[in-house]
C-alpha cells in the first residue's frame, strides 16, 4: 500500500529544477506528482513517478543524489473539513507526520494526499482500520492515465 | 617577607586586603571622611546632584556623621538615562581613562566612567575579592567572564593582575576550548557566571573530562542570581569551592562584595561602597538584619560618584561578626529584585527592551512571551512571537527572513543570542491586567 | 619630560619615547647586540633552545656581531605546537602574568605567555605607535577588536591606557551598537580591523547617518592585510587618518611595528625586536628593499622569547632615514604569506582547521571547497560541501541541522562563522594530485 517516493537534492539557483525533470522526461517516465521544499540555499525535490526504479537509475547516472522513501497516499473527501477529519484520525492514533503534500490530480469528489510518516506501516494499518482509503501504486497510476 | 606571609596564609589574604580587617571605629572614620569628600565632589561637579541638594536646603556640610547620609536624595537608574551620556560625570574627559556601558531599559546604554584612580580602586577590590575566595599570587585564573563593555571581564582581569595571578583572558564561549585550557594549563581558579559554569561541568562530562581530578579548586561566580542548590551541585561535580560575588557597573562592576572561606554572606568592601538597606516602598532606612532594598554609595569614586544608588536588589545585612576575621559587614545573597528585570548570562534585560525591538521590526507590537530556561546548565532565552497576517509569507525563506530580522533586532538591543520562535496566532495566553511577559523556568526540575 | 610639558606641534610631540625611537643607529645596534647576547644566555636552560644550541654548537661566545644571528637556528609554529602548551617557557610558571593563544594549524591553538614586565613592554610598544599616529592623552578611543584569548584588543587597550587616553572597550561585533556608542561618547580614535572600519561606515549610511559626521578622526588598523586603496577608501568614507600597524601574538601581539605621520612604512621597534628579511627557499637575506619572509627575534621578552621566529609573512625592509626623525628601520605592508594561512576578519585560519572540523561530521570530507570572498566590506567564508547519499535526507530539518552542525564545528575549531553550502554532486572541481581546497576571491593585494 506504500508508495516509493524519490527525493533529490537541488541547489537553489535558476534552472536547477529543470534538469532532473528533463532527464526523466527524456526516458518517457511520467511524473505523477511532485513537491518542492526549499531554503535560500538548497531545496529538496520529492517525486512520485510511474517507474521509480528506472527513474532512480537515470537520475543517479546523471549524478543526482537520490533517496527512496516510503510514503502513503490517502483519499480524502474534497470538501470543507475533509482533511481535518483525516488528520484527526492520525492525531488520535498518535501518528507523527513528518511532512505532507497534495497530489496534483483529483478523482471525482476525492482529493489525494501524500503523507510521510515516521512509521508508515502502522499508519497504513490505522488508516485502513478507520475506514480511510489508502491508494496503492497501481491504483494511483491507473487513475491518472 | 611580609608579602610571603600574606601569600602563604591559608585564609586567602593579600596585602590589599588590609582594609577588610580594620577595627570598626577606624572603618567608620574612613567612611565618614570619604563620604564627606564624595558628597562635596558630586555637589561641585554634578548638576543633578547639586540641584537636588539645593532643593532640600542641604549642602555638603550637612554631612556631619554617617547617619546623615539618610538625608541625601536617592539616585536611580533612570537618572543615568536622563543625563545620558555624561551628565553624572564629576571628572573632565581628560581625566577619564575608561568608559563602560550596559544596556538600559530603552535600548540606550547606561554609560559609566573611570579615572585612573577609579580603575586602581576597582582592581584593588577585585584583588580583595579573589583573596577572600582563597586565591593567591601564582594562581592560574581562567577568566571566562565576557570582555568588552560589560564590566565583568575587565574587572576580573585587572583584579587578577593586581593579585599577582596568571590571567588567561579566555572570555565567554567556546566551551570545549575552556575545558581544554582548564586541563592543559593546570588552572587553579576560574570565574564566570554560575550558569555558564554549570554548562561547562556538563560538557566536561560529555567529553570524558573529570573536573574533580584537575587542579581547579576555586570557582568565583557572579553577575546573576544563583541558589545554594546550584552551589552544592557545582561543588560536588567539579570538586571545587564555589564563591558568590556581587557588583554592578553603576557602582564599579564586580568587586562590591564577595564571600569569604565561610561562604556565609558576602562581605561588602565598605571602605569604598557604603551600604544601606531601605524599605523599597517608603524609602525609609531599615535597621541591620531586616530585609529590604540595597542602596549603595561609592565613597571613593572620582569620575562618576553614585550617592545612595538604588540597586533594586533585595537583601539584608548580617550583624554577627564573621569567623574569617573580616570586620567589614556582610549581606545575604541576593535572591530577588524589586522590578521586572531579569538577568540572563550576566546581562540585565528588561522586557521593555524586547518590546522595543519587536516594535522596530513589525511596526505594531505583536503578542509575545519571553521564556527563560536552563538547558545543559546554560541559560537560554526564547522569545515567542505570534505570526500576524502582515508577516506571514508562503515561502519558507520568507518566514525565515522575518524570524531572523526579529532575532537580530532583539540581539542588537540586549546583546545576547535569542531563540526566536514564530508561533500561530492566539497561542500565547492572554490575561486580564498585566500580561505575563516573562516565564522563568530556569529553576524548575 | 612628561608628555604634557612638550611644546604643541613640535616634532617631538608625536614621539612617545624619543630616547628609544630616535637613538643613533650605532647606539641602537650596540643595544641590540647586548640584548641578543643576553637573550642567548637567558634561554640556554630551556630544553628546546638548549638542544637546538647544542646541535648547532652555539653559546654566548658565538654572538660577536649582529650578523652572527644567522648562526642561530630558526623557530617555527611547529616547534610551538610540539611543545604544547608552554614548553618554550623561559621563566617559572609562577612568574607568569598572562597567557594568550595564537591560532594553530589545527584545532589546538598554540600559547604564548607574558610576565608582568613583558606586559609592561607590550603596553609601551603600543603606546609608541599610537602616539606616532596622533593619539593624545585627552583623546577617547573605541577599541572594536575582540578581547579574549587572542591578543587582538589587549595590547592596544593597555597602550591607550599607558598614553593616558580613555578606552571604550567595545570589543568586536554589534555594529549598530558600535555606532550608537560612537555617537554618544565622541571618541576621536577607532581601533579595529581595516575591513571592520568600512563595515561601520556602511552601517552608518544604512542608518541614515553620514559616516563622515562620526566623531572619529584617527584610526589604527591591523590584524589583517590591507592595501593603499583600502586606506584611501577608509579615509574618504570616514573622514579620518588611517594608520597601519603590525604584530603577531607569537612575538608579542600588535606592537612590533607601526606607522608614523609620514605613513611611509612601519617603524620597527628595533630596541625590542631584531627583524630579518629572508628568501623563504634559500633562507638567505634578500637584497634590501626586496620582498622576503620576516624572521623576528624578540630581544627582551622574558616569559617566552622567540629566536628567529619564521613569521611566514612577506614584506620588505628599508633603512633610509624617515622624515619623522625616528632612526628605526621600516617595513612595508605585509603583501603575502609563504603558507596557506588565511586571515578572515582578523582571525588567522588554516585550511587544515576547516578540514579537521569537517572530519568531525561524518561523510563531509571527500569533496569540499573553502571559498573566501569580500562581498561588501567584510570577509565571508563559504564552505561548500558536496552532497552524497550518506548525508542526504528527504527531510528538510535534517538537512538544515547538518549545515548547522558543520558550521558549529568550524566555529569550535577555527573560531570563525562560516556559511555552509550544500552543493550538488560533482560540482566541485576535481584535481589530480593535491586538491585545491581554497578559493580566495578577495582582492587585497596592492
Amino acid at each position: 500500500m506504500k508508495l516509493q517516493q524519490l527525493s533529490l537534492f537541488l541547489e537553489n539557483r535558476p534552472g536547477r529544477l529543470e534538469a532532473p525533470l528533463a532527464a526523466i522526461a527524456a526516458e518517457d517516465i511520467n511524473i505523477l506528482t511532485l513537491s518542492l521544499a526549499d531554503t535560500a540555499q538548497f531545496g529538496i525535490l520529492r517525486l512520485i513517478v510511474r517507474d521509480w526504479e528506472k527513474a532512480k537509475r537515470i537520475l543517479e547516472q546523471d549524478g543526482w543524489v537520490v533517496n527512496v522513501t516510503e510514503v502513503v497516499a490517502v483519499d480524502v473527501l474534497d470538501r470543507p473539513g475533509g482533511l481535518a477529519a483525516a488528520l484527526k484520525i492520525l492525531e488520535d492514533a498518535d501518528l507523527n507526520i513528518e511532512y505532507m503534500y497534495a497530489y496534483s490530480l483529483r478523482r471525482g469528489d476525492k482529493a489525494i494526499l501524500i503523507f510521510r510518516f515516521e512509521d508508515p506501516d502502522r499508519a497504513v494499518q490505522v488508516l485502513l482500520d478507520k475506514g480511510l482509503h489508502v491508494v496503492g501504486g497501481e491504483e494511483l497510476i491507473s487513475s491518472t492515465s | 617577607m611580609l608579602r610571603e606571609l600574606w601569600n602563604d596564609a591559608e585564609g586567602g589574604f593579600h596585602p590589599a586586603s588590609a582594609p577588610d580587617f580594620l577595627p570598626e571605629t577606624a572603618l567608620r572614620e574612613v567612611q565618614l571622611r570619604r563620604l564627606r569628600a564624595v558628597v562635596a565632589r558630586a555637589y561641585e561637579h554634578v548638576e543633578l546632584f547639586r540641584s537636588r541638594l539645593d532643593e532640600r536646603g542641604l549642602t555638603p556640610d550637612s554631612i556631619q556623621q554617617l547617619e546623615d547620609i539618610q538625608r541625601l536624595p536617592f539616585t536611580v537608574k533612570t537618572d543615568l538615562r536622563d543625563t545620558y551620556p555624561f551628565g553624572l560625570f564629576a571628572s573632565p574627559m581628560s581625566d577619564v581613562v575608561r568608559l563602560h556601558a550596559s544596556s538600559g531599559t530603552t535600548g540606550k546604554p547606561i554609560v559609566v566612567a573611570y579615572t585612573r584612580e577609579d580603575v586602581e580602586v576597582w582592581s584593588e577590590v577585585m584583588a580583595r575579592t579573589f583573596a577572600a575566595c582563597g586565591m593567591h599570587r601564582g594562581d592560574i585564573l581562567q577568566n571566562a567572564f565576557g570582555y568588552g563593555l560589560f564590566t565583568g571581564g575587565l574587572g576580573a582581569h585587572y583584579g587578577g593582575e593586581t593579585l599577582g595571578a596568571t590571567v588567561i583572558p579566555i572570555s565567554g564561549g567556546n566551551t570545549d576550548r575552556q575545558i581544554m585550557l582548564i586541563r592543559d594549563f593546570q588552572v587553579s581558579a576560574l570565574c564566570c557566571t554560575p550558569s555558564y559554569f554549570t554548562h561547562m561541568v556538563e560538557r566536561a562530562r560529555e567529553l570524558g573530562v573529570d573536573l574533580r581530578e584537575l587542579p581547579l579548586k576555586i570557582g568565583i561566580f557572579g553577575a546573576e542570581p544563583w541558589t545554594d542548590g546550584m552551589r552544592k551541585h557545582i561543588e560536588a561535580e567539579a570538586g571545587i569551592k564555589a564563591y558568590d560575588i556581587y557588583g554592578l557597573s553603576e557602582i564599579t562592576g564586580p568587586g562590591v562584595a564577595s564571600e569569604c572561606s565561610t561562604q556565609e554572606g558576602l562581605h561588602i568592601f565598605e571602605d569604598h561602597f557604603y551600604p544601606e538597606i531601605i524599605d523599597p516602598e517608603t524609602g525609609e532606612a531599615l535597621p541591620d538584619g531586616e530585609e529590604g532594598e540595597l542602596v549603595l554609595t561609592t565613597l571613593s569614586k572620582k569620575a562618576m560618584p553614585m550617592i545612595r544608588y538604588r540597586t533594586r536588589d533585595i537583601t539584608s545585612i548580617i550583624t554577627e561578626p564573621c569567623a574569617c576575621g573580616r570586620t567589614i559587614r556582610r549581606m545575604r545573597r541576593i535572591g530577588r529584585r524589586s522590578d521586572d528585570m531579569f538577568i540572563i548570562r550576566g546581562v540585565n534585560v528588561f522586557p521593555s527592551q524586547i518590546e522595543a525591538a519587536l516594535l522596530r521590526v513589525e511596526g505594531t507590537l505583536p503578542h509575545y512571551q519571553i521564556i527563560l530556561t536552563r538547558a545543559h546548565g546554560l541559560d537560554q532565552i526564547a522569545v515567542e512571537v505570534e505570526v500576524t497576517p502582515e508577516v506571514f509569507s508562503d515561502k519558507i525563506r520568507g518566514l525565515e527572513e522575518v524570524r531572523k530580522r526579529l532575532a537580530q533586532a532583539i540581539e542588537h538591543i540586549i546583546g545576547i543570542r535569542v531563540e526566536l520562535r514564530l508561533v500561530e496566532p492566539r497561542t500565547i495566553a492572554r490575561s486580564e491586567g498585566k500580561a505575563k511577559r516573562v516565564i522563568d523556568r530556569r529553576n524548575e526540575g | 619630560m612628561s608628555l604634557a610639558d612638550r611644546q604643541p606641534h613640535s616634532p617631538a610631540d608625536s614621539i612617545w619615547n624619543p630616547t628609544a625611537e630616535t637613538m643613533p643607529r650605532a647606539e641602537l645596534e650596540a643595544l641590540q647586540l647586548e640584548r641578543l647576547r643576553s637573550l642567548v644566555e637567558r634561554v640556554a636552560h630551556v630544553p628546546f633552545h638548549r638542544d637546538h644550541f647544542a646541535h648547532h654548537e652555539i653559546g654566548t661566545h658565538s654572538i660577536r656581531s649582529l650578523a652572527d644571528i644567522r648562526r642561530l637556528p630558526f623557530t617555527t609554529k611547529n616547534d610551538m605546537r610540539r611543545h604544547h602548551p608552554l614548553g618554550l617557557l623561559a621563566v617559572p610558571r609562577k612568574d607568569l602574568a598572562r597567557i594568550h593563544g595564537s591560532s594553530g594549524t589545527t584545532g589546538k591553538p598554540t600559547f604564548v605567555a607574558y610576565t608582568a614586565r613583558d606586559l609592561d613592554i607590550w603596553s609601551e610598544l603600543c603606546a609608541r605607535f599610537l602616539v606616532a599616529g596622533g593619539l593624545k592623552p585627552e583623546h577617547t578611543v573605541q577599541v572594536a577588536f575582540g578581547y579574549g584569548l587572542f591578543t587582538g584588543g589587549f595590547g592596544l587597550h593597555y597602550g591607550i591606557e599607558k598614553v593616558g587616553a580613555a578606552v571604550i572597550p567595545a570589543a568586536a561585533g554589534n555594529t549598530r551598537r558600535q555606532i550608537e556608542i560612537m555617537r554618544a561618547l565622541d571618541p576621536e580614535g577607532l581601533i579595529c580591523t581595516p575591513s571592520y572600519a568600512l563595515t561601520i561606515a556602511d552601517a552608518a549610511r544604512d542608518l541614515g547617518i553620514d559616516p563622515r559626521s562620526l566623531p572619529i578622526r584617527l584610526g589604527h588598523f591591523g590584524g589583517e592585510p590591507w592595501s593603499e586603496d583600502m586606506r584611501r577608501e577608509i579615509e574618504e568614507e570616514l573622514d579620518i587618518s588611517a594608520f597601519n600597524n603590525y604584530g603577531l601574538s607569537e612575538i608579542i601581539g600588535p606592537g612590533v611595528s607601526g606607522e608614523c605621520s609620514a605613513r611611509d612604512g612601519m617603524h620597527i621597534q628595533e630596541d625590542h625586536f631584531l627583524v630579518e628579511c629572508l628568501d623563504p627557499e634559500t633562507l638567505e637575506p634578500v637584497p634590501e628593499g626586496e620582498p622576503g619572509e620576516l624572521v623576528i627575534t624578540s630581544l627582551t621578552r622574558e616569559a617566552m622569547p622567540m629566536i628567529r621566529y619564521r613569521t611566514r609573512d612577506i614584506a620588505r625592509l628599508y633603512r633610509e632615514p624617515c622624515s619623522c626623525g625616528r632612526t628605526t628601520m621600516r617595513m612595508s605592508r605585509v603583501t603575502g604569506r609563504t603558507d596557506d594561512m588565511l586571515i578572515i576578519r582578523g582571525v588567522n585560519v588554516f585550511p587544515s582547521q576547516i578540514e579537521e572540523a569537517l572530519l568531525r561530521v561524518e561523510g563531509t570530507t571527500p569533496h569540499y571547497l573553502i571559498e573566501v570572498s569580500r562581498p561588501g566590506t567584510l570577509d565571508e567564508v563559504h564552505v561548500k560541501v558536496e552532497i552524497h547519499p550518506e548525508i542526504f535526507s528527504d527531510r528538510m530539518d535534517r538537512m538544515q541541522s547538518l549545515c548547522e552542525r558543520i558550521s558549529r564545528e568550524i566555529h569550535t575549531v577555527a573560531g570563525i562563522r562560516a556559511h555552509v553550502d550544500l552543493v550538488e554532486p560533482r560540482s566541485i572541481e576535481r584535481f589530480v594530485g593535491k586538491a585545491k581546497r581554497v578559493l580566495d576571491k578577495r582582492n587585497i593585494q596592492n
